[in-house]
């Protein structure tokens, strides 16, 4: 009886297989697959408005190619022949053009520029979006302030199609600031429309429906299931795309992610765990390509204020006692660079992200331990859960490795939801933890994660004058063009930071992309989302 | 009858208030706070308490309590952090994806272990009743997410013969009108063969997860019952007059033996409402236990409370069905009671 | 002179117990089968850590996922840990699970079921209550929410793992002290000055105990499998502390890309654990209450 019914459920398994083995498909479906590009992701957006209040990192994609900003950037090509965007040379999207003046910037709009539901963009439109961005508070008005963007009074209408931005000190870092995915330029017409009293920036529509001038528009939306992308067919804003429609689909699985891809069912996924990655390179069903974080950087943090991390001496004992090379091979598979084992003899350079002199050295971190008369340390080791596929091996093996000098740890794993409540209390002694930034300048990155004043990403609650200066003094020598000062500054804070140690960089992480053989056009943005208006299929 | 049922009914009020009290109660004990959440990666402690005080946490335990009790009589179950939707909506959506799923590897479940279960209670102690209870505690015995990988990893990487496990239906197909929420119903009555034959295609694999995993209880109930009713004296009688052995087992001693069986099943199907969240998790499927756990992981109080409310009143209502059945197919329960 | 008639005595106590014991197993050789398995469990609980070639916590990263071979008879995992140790060792850490779990259970379930059945009113309605609230949880999740919030240690594992079986036991406990409730033996204690909970815990509770043994077996196998499910969500034990559930659901990402032997050997061994313990649960059955053989 037990083989009867079984064999039944076989037969119906290949009866209903039968009907459309994998590679059959009806001519219709063939035809919309054909034109469709398939993403599958570990998670979704939350939002599909950046201004809006929680809007998660999946939602800034929505946001991106649903919406225009008044420039954007030119590609260039990088050492692996992958497009990677110019962060030096714009473009002109919204705008065509843009003149920079001494306090101010002003573009002049395109005028054919028009809205999903067929309103022409205006000045007026573009006033509204970016007061709205720096008064909704939250990361949008965070983002807004780092290239000091932060009064309505700054952006004037001149006339319908003529926008001025104006300084209120010169930052080098106001008009790429222009550029992000945040400053984007909503229907206000629309969206007035559907505000209240308590909702008098429209987020609760914004939330849901995508109100832009952009080359995509949002056609459907499950939460935590799938994304639907449209082609805007009236999109001015650059070449029509080839891609007429995009799914996003959500499957939580990483095996099954990386299952659909080896057979054919997804087309693109940047989702998976490294060792896939790596792998997948080599067995050539598949094209994978690797480009690093700009700006981005993991490491271990250490809080400096209390002991026992409040002793240089004992920052020191971790650096050389950490397993950098292990977690290279068997954590990145190699699909990391390392910021770690530079040569004794190098110089700094006027760059950032670079590796610093470290490397491991278990007898140098007991001496530098003993000397420092600290002893038998016990600490937690604290990591983002939501990013445990890497966070959770190297603290094993970071673990063993202090436990090899004499320092005890526990494996503290903290719950995504949790991990900035964590950080912002400054308590965790010993973290691991990532930061990169948008904008890829080294005074940018040094001004959220090393100034005293700055306390939100400087993790580590590092309190130093003279890094204050130099940091300080870079940003001002960018501003005026002083290239001689910047230079020096900004090796100045770079060999603080290794001096002081007071964070250990450990790689500079790669953003990885696994696509079908027959899809082109991926490139690689700051924000290391897709942009789906470059793809093309077949 | 009735009265049977608005007592139970009635009964099961305390336990709902019971439910809604613990969950509120875990829900505020998880870590995470919601408001530095929401008030995302750069907020700076002023911020954060805005943004706490604009989501009313800021109030105390009662209060919010109050707040939340008065909202449930409105029907309003509150809004989600991570998906941004009120959780009444997505509740609704999402629990026909469960339930379908659920009553499917229910199906399967009895498909297989009814049937053991009769065979293995017509030859007690043999071998064929060893091989049964060996299958069936086997099915049980592995974690019930490590059963669904290895049935994609088998049957979709290496065969192909399931689909891709991306959901309920493939992703070219659009799902049938939403009459019921369950698609194979809703596909037979607008008329659509193929989408049927879709969504059918995507249940399999996590139905016979499921399936699997409740075997043992069924089957093992099912030969405890029959047994016991194979002793009777009415089936001896039966046998005595030289009815068919078939005849015998299928029309007499199993309608019998059918009620302890139906007591299991209940218990089997609000068991697997909890163990559909991994089956979910493993084969993308948007359903409520993997909004739940998503939920759950993310400190994200108001599906939680909403799942938690929504599968207590199921189950209570599922109780009830159980009872009211018991006494539809054994009168002398209900003249009893 | 007297002469004693004696009667043929009845071996009695440990005697009898393994004869009867060697009676059910002939007859069942699936639960004898069983008997053999959770020996053999129990040996690797306790002499694990001794017995195995590896430190279960040493990594070596240069020979990271390598398939079984004579130098790892499981293989190594994804650290270079070698498989066959951290399955062995793991044996400890899950059988403590499992059966720290059922003792908490029937500690708090039986107490407190044969208090609802033995004194009535209040206690039963509290209890009763408390049972049914916790009944109405989708057990999962319950478990999951205990995990979360109170953090994921394996006390807190054990401690979600009794709460959300409670309910089974108290309702089994109260139906036999309502029965013994006004049994002689209990009238016997009471009249010679037991105060009430000596004769909860010392007369009913031990009379409650053999029909809850079945159950403790299956809620052993239940606590490992649990484990694994809370695991598999991120909410199972710390790492590097080697226990099935973990492997499985670690190992459970290496399988598509084809190194089985990480989720496989783990999952072996949880496997045929918690099969030892239900079929064990069977054979107790038939060993303790003859009528009940099913």
């Amino acid at each position: 009886m037990k083989r009867r019914d079984f064999l039944k459920s076989v037969t119906a398994l290949t009866a209903a297989s039968a009907v459309s083995a994998p590679a059959v498909w009806s001519p219709a479906k063939a035809q919309s697959r054909q034109e469709t590009l398939l993403i599958v992701s570990e998670s979704g957006p939350n939002n599909l408005d950046i201004h809006g209040v929680g809007t998660n990192v999946p939602g800034y994609e929505a946001s991106w190619n649903c919406y225009d900003r008044l420039i954007s950037h030119e590609m260039k090509t990088d050492a692996n022949g992958t497009p990677y965007y110019d962060k030096n040379k714009f473009k002109p999207e919204l705008a065509e053009d843009m003149n920079i003046g001494d306090m101010s910037v002003t573009f002049k709009l395109r005028k054919d520029a028009v809205f999903q539901d067929g309103t022409p963009v205006t000045a007026n439109d573009v006033k509204w979006s970016l007061d709205r961005a720096v008064t909704v508070g939250g990361f949008p008005t965070f983002q807004m302030s780092a290239g000091s963007l932060t009064k309505p009074e700054q952006f004037a209408v001149v006339d319908d199609h003529t926008f001025r931005v104006d300084f209120l000190k010169k930052d080098r870092l106001t008009v790429p600031d222009l550029a992000v995915i945040v400053p984007c330029v909503i229907n206000s017409q629309l969206v007035k429309s559907k505000a209240t009293e308590q909702d008098p920036w429209g987020l609760e529509y914004t939330k849901l429906n995508t109100a832009g001038s952009g080359a995509y528009k949002v056609t459907n939306w499950t939460a935590g299931s799938q994304v639907v992308f449209e082609r805007n067919d009236n999109w001015k804003g650059g070449p029509l795309p080839k891609v007429k429609r995009v799914i996003w689909r959500m499957v939580p699985d990483a095996g099954n992610r990386r299952a659909l891809l080896e057979r054919g069912d997804a087309d693109v996924s940047y989702d998976l765990p490294n060792k896939d990655f790596a792998e997948l390179k080599t067995n050539s069903k598949l094209a994978i390509v690797s480009t690093p974080y700009s700006n981005g950087i993991q490491y271990l943090g250490m809080n400096v204020q209390n002991p026992p991390f409040n002793d240089l001496k004992v920052r020191q004992a971790i650096a050389y006692a950490i397993p950098y090379q292990k977690i290279m091979d068997a954590v990145m598979y190699g699909l990391a660079k390392p910021m770690f084992g530079a040569p004794a003899d190098a110089p700094i350079e006027v760059a950032w992200p670079q590796p610093h002199k470290f490397n491991t050295d278990l007898d140098k971190a007991k001496q530098l331990l003993a000397s420092s008369g600290a002893s038998s340390i016990n600490v937690p080791l604290s990591f983002d859960l939501g990013f445990a596929g890497v966070n959770e091996p190297i603290a094993v093996l970071i673990q063993e490795s202090l436990a090899q000098i004499g320092v005890t740890t526990t494996i503290n794993k903290v719950p995504g939801a949790n991990w900035r409540t964590e950080l912002n209390k400054k308590t965790m002694p010993l973290f691991e933890n990532v930061f990169s930034g948008w904008l890829d300048y080294p005074e940018y990155f040094f001004y959220w994660c090393y100034h005293s004043g700055k306390s939100i990403f400087n993790t580590m609650d590092y309190q130093s004058p003279a890094m204050d200066a130099f940091i300080d003094g870079a940003r001002t020598a960018a501003a005026n063009g002083d290239t001689a000062a910047y230079d020096k500054d900004v090796k100045g804070m770079v060999d603080l930071a290794f001096t002081d140690i007071p964070r250990i960089p450990l790689y500079q992480p790669y953003v990885n992309v696994a696509m079908q053989k027959n899809i082109s056009g991926y490139e690689y943005w700051f924000h290391r989302r897709l942009d789906y208006r470059a793809f093309a299929k077949g | 009858m009735l009265t049977m049922i608005l007592k139970r009914a009635g009964m099961a009020i305390p336990s709902l208030i019971g439910v809604v009290i613990v969950t509120f109660l875990l829900t505020r004990a998880l870590p995470g706070d919601p408001a530095a959440y929401f008030a995302g990666p750069a907020a700076t402690p002023q911020a954060i308490e805005q943004v706490r005080v604009k989501l009313g946490l800021d109030k105390s335990l009662i209060a919010q309590f109050g707040n939340y009790v008065v909202d449930l009589a409105h029907g309003n179950f509150g809004t989600s952090l991570t998906t941004g939707q009120p959780v009444v909506s997505e509740l609704i959506t999402r629990l026909p994806a469960s339930a379908e799923l659920t009553l499917l590897g229910l199906l399967v479940s009895i498909i297989i272990a009814v049937p053991l279960g009769i065979l293995a209670a017509t030859k007690p102690n043999s071998l064929i009743d060893h091989a049964c209870r060996i299958a069936t505690t086997l099915g049980v015995s592995l974690p019930v997410f490590f059963t669904g990988l290895i049935l994609v990893y088998v049957f979709y990487y290496q065969l192909g013969w399931a689909p891709a496990p991306l959901g309920r239906i493939d992703v070219f197909f659009d799902p049938p009108p939403a009459y019921t929420g369950f698609y194979l119903i809703d596909s037979l009555i607008a008329g659509q063969p193929e989408t049927f034959m879709a969504a059918l295609k995507q249940l399999i694999l996590p139905a016979l997860t499921l399936g699997i995993f409740s075997l043992a209880p069924i089957a093992r109930m099912t030969r405890a019952s029959m047994l016991a009713v194979l002793s009777s004296d009415f089936v001896r009688t039966a046998r005595a007059s030289g009815l068919a052995s078939y005849t015998v087992i299928v029309t007499y001693a199993f309608r019998n033996a059918m009620l302890p069986v139906i007591t299991t099943l209940g218990m089997v199907f609000s068991f697997l409402l909890g163990a559909n969240v991994l089956v979910e998790k493993v084969f993308a499927w948007p359903g409520i236990g993997s909004y739940a756990v998503e939920a759950l992981l993310a400190s994200d109080f108001a599906p939680v409370q909403g799942f938690v409310l929504t599968m207590a009143v199921m189950y209570v209502a599922l109780n009830l069905l159980i009872d009211v059945l018991y006494g539809v197919i054994d009168p002398r329960v209900r003249l009893e009671a | 002179m007297t002469v004693i008639a004696t009667t043929p005595q009845r071996e009695g106590g440990l005697a009898a117990l393994i004869k009867h014991s060697r009676y059910i197993i002939a007859e069942n050789p699936v639960t004898g089968f069983a008997f053999a398995l959770f020996v053999l469990i129990v040996l690797a609980a306790i002499l694990g850590p001794e017995i195995v070639p590896y430190n279960p916590l040493t990594s070596d990263t240069a020979q990271a996922l390598k398939p079984p071979s004579a130098h790892h008879w499981f293989g190594t995992d994804q650290l270079g840990r070698d498989v066959f140790s951290r399955v062995v060792v793991a044996t400890r850490l899950d059988f403590f699970i499992a059966v720290a779990s059922v003792v908490l259970v029937f500690l708090m379930g039986g107490l407190a079921g044969v208090a609802a059945g033995f004194f009535g009113g209040w206690t039963d309605r509290i209890v009763g209550r408390v049972a049914d609230t916790i009944m109405a949880f989708p057990l999962f999740v319950l478990a999951m929410g205990i995990v979360a919030a109170l953090g994921n240690t394996v006390q807190n594992i054990v401690l979600a793992t009794a709460i959300v079986n409670f309910p089974l036991y108290a309702r089994i406990a109260r139906a036999e002290a309502n029965i013994r409730r006004d049994a002689g033996f209990v009238e016997a204690a009471r009249l010679s000055g037991n105060a009430d909970w000596r004769i909860l815990a010392f007369q009913i509770l031990p009379n409650v105990f053999p029909l809850l043994v079945v159950q403790m077996s299956l809620t052993m196998g239940y606590a490992i499998l649990n484990a694994a499910g809370l695991s598999f969500i991120g909410l199972g034990v710390r790492p590097p502390t080697p226990e099935w559930g973990i492997m499985v659901a670690e190992g459970a990402q290496f399988i598509v890309s084809g190194e089985w032997w990480n989720a496989a050997f783990p999952g072996a061994a949880l496997m045929v654990a918690v099969f030892c313990f239900n079929l064990l649960g069977d054979g107790l059955r038939d060993m303790i209450d003859p009528r009940r053989r099913t």
